[in-house]
């Protein structure tokens, strides 16, 4: 009985300082998805104008042929950008985007299509490793804060991997697939996948009346063939901000989960633990009074 | 007289650095020197790996900046540089980039050499 008490009130102890650590964790990831979502705000001012100027200078240009515009005749590979976590205690939010992975890898197979693996943060390695697949690159470490810098280093490992292509016996990719999770609120996070190469530029829409014609420095061509690796580098960065937010959101939504989860399970221990507590004073109480009554010869003598 | 002003943008892939009227802009595209008063025609200009934008505020005020990787845009309704690293004057560390001056990387001194210019010291 007592030993019972013992191992329940250790129980206790163990739930409370768990919960203590999952509570920390929900109000750091809190606090990092507020600043997740300035930063997502602050490089929207940019995307939108490299992406006014991509379709100034589409229309204003008559045959794009750049190559990370056209479609390739016969493509064999196709290179996925998979963006998960660098820690854990996140609930779904890496297994949903290695799912969403897997599908994507299943399709491109189905196409004829080998699949060129690289990969953003720890646990996306972890995985592939672990099932000894082939990482062609992977970066690590930046899952929470990603930089531009981050973005362009991945950027400047794909971009000439996809103008390498296959088409002479190179060694590089046709497409490219980045999967990541989009942000859509603090409680709905959705892995999805898209392709950033060849790329479809969203154009603006077009305006009405009077269009300005643009004079370019230097010539058009030239103009393109700098801004198309920015704007993938664009892309790549808005994915990985947005996998940042919505890391948080998970871990923040996991680690909720877990401290109700601790509440709950103090409550009935401690209900149980008082419970037994409660039990064995009664039990002493008849005990000592069975002790007493029989010294004393009271009820139940034999005489 | 007074000077007709236009609606200037300097955005970094990170942030945006300064919005406002100004009453013109000078830049370094790859082609030369630039500048752009409030009518000028539509202009699409990449800029100089390490180059300073100045923008003459509508205030009077000078706004310097170290522009990386740049593109100039200049539209009917106003200009606006897109940077893929950008710094304002005051925020510009000398000393560091005096230090990466000797850097052997020739992007890195570029860029060193932009910082400090933009902050208003000889490289």
């Amino acid at each position: 009985m007592a030993a019972q008490i013992r191992e329940l009130r250790q129980r206790i102890r163990t739930v409370n300082s768990t919960k203590k650590i999952t509570k920390a964790y929900e109000l750091i990831a809190t606090s990092r998805l507020a600043k997740a979502q300035t930063r997502v705000a602050a490089s929207r001012p940019y995307a939108e104008e490299i992406t006014g100027v991509l379709s100034a200078l589409a229309s204003a240009s008559a045959n794009l042929d750049h190559p990370l515009l056209t479609e390739r005749k016969a493509p064999k590979r196709a290179g996925v950008i998979v963006v998960t976590s660098d820690k854990g205690m996140c609930g779904g939010y890496n297994a949903n985007v290695l799912k969403a992975t897997e599908e994507l890898l299943a399709l491109l197979r189905s196409e004829g299509k080998e699949p060129v693996l690289y990969v953003v943060g720890r646990k996306g390695v972890g995985y592939y490793r672990f099932r000894r697949r082939d990482i062609t690159a992977d970066w690590t470490g930046f899952s929470q804060l990603p930089y531009y810098v981050n973005a362009a280093e991945i950027g400047d490992v794909v971009v000439p991997a996809f103008l390498e292509g296959t088409e002479n016996g190179g060694q590089g990719v046709d497409e490219l697939h980045v999967v990541y999770t989009e942000f859509r609120s603090m409680l709905s996070q959705q892995p999805i996948a898209k392709r950033i190469a060849p790329m479809e530029v969203e154009y603006a829409p077009a305006e009405r009346g009077i269009r300005s014609v643009y004079s370019f420095e230097p010539n058009a061509e030239a103009l393109l063939g700098a801004l198309l690796p920015k704007y993938v580098k664009t892309r790549l960065f808005s994915a990985l901000l947005e996998a940042a937010a919505s890391e948080s959101a998970a871990r923040r939504t996991a680690m909720k989960a877990a401290t109700d989860n601790a509440t709950e399970l103090v409550r009935n221990l401690s209900r149980q633990a008082n419970a037994a507590r409660q039990a064995q004073i009664t039990q002493e109480i008849s005990e000592i009074v069975g002790g007493a009554s029989a010294l004393t010869g009271g009820a139940g003598s034999d005489e | 007289m007074r000077v007709a002003e236009m609606t200037v943008q300097l955005v970094a892939v990170e942030r945006l650095l300064w919005s406002g009227t100004a009453t013109s802009v000078v830049a370094q595209t790859t082609e030369g020197e630039i500048g752009i008063l409030s009518g000028h025609e539509p202009v699409l200009g990449q800029l100089v790996e390490g180059g300073v934008v100045r923008i003459r505020t509508a205030g009077g005020e000078l706004v310097t900046a170290a522009v990386h990787g740049g593109f100039l845009s200049v539209t009917g309704d106003g200009v606006s540089v897109l940077a893929e690293a950008a710094e304002l004057a005051h925020e510009i560390d000398v000393e560091e980039a005096r230090s990466a001056l000797a850097d052997a990387d020739e992007v890195e001194r570029a860029r060193a050499i932009a910082r400090l210019r933009a902050a208003g010291h000889s490289a």
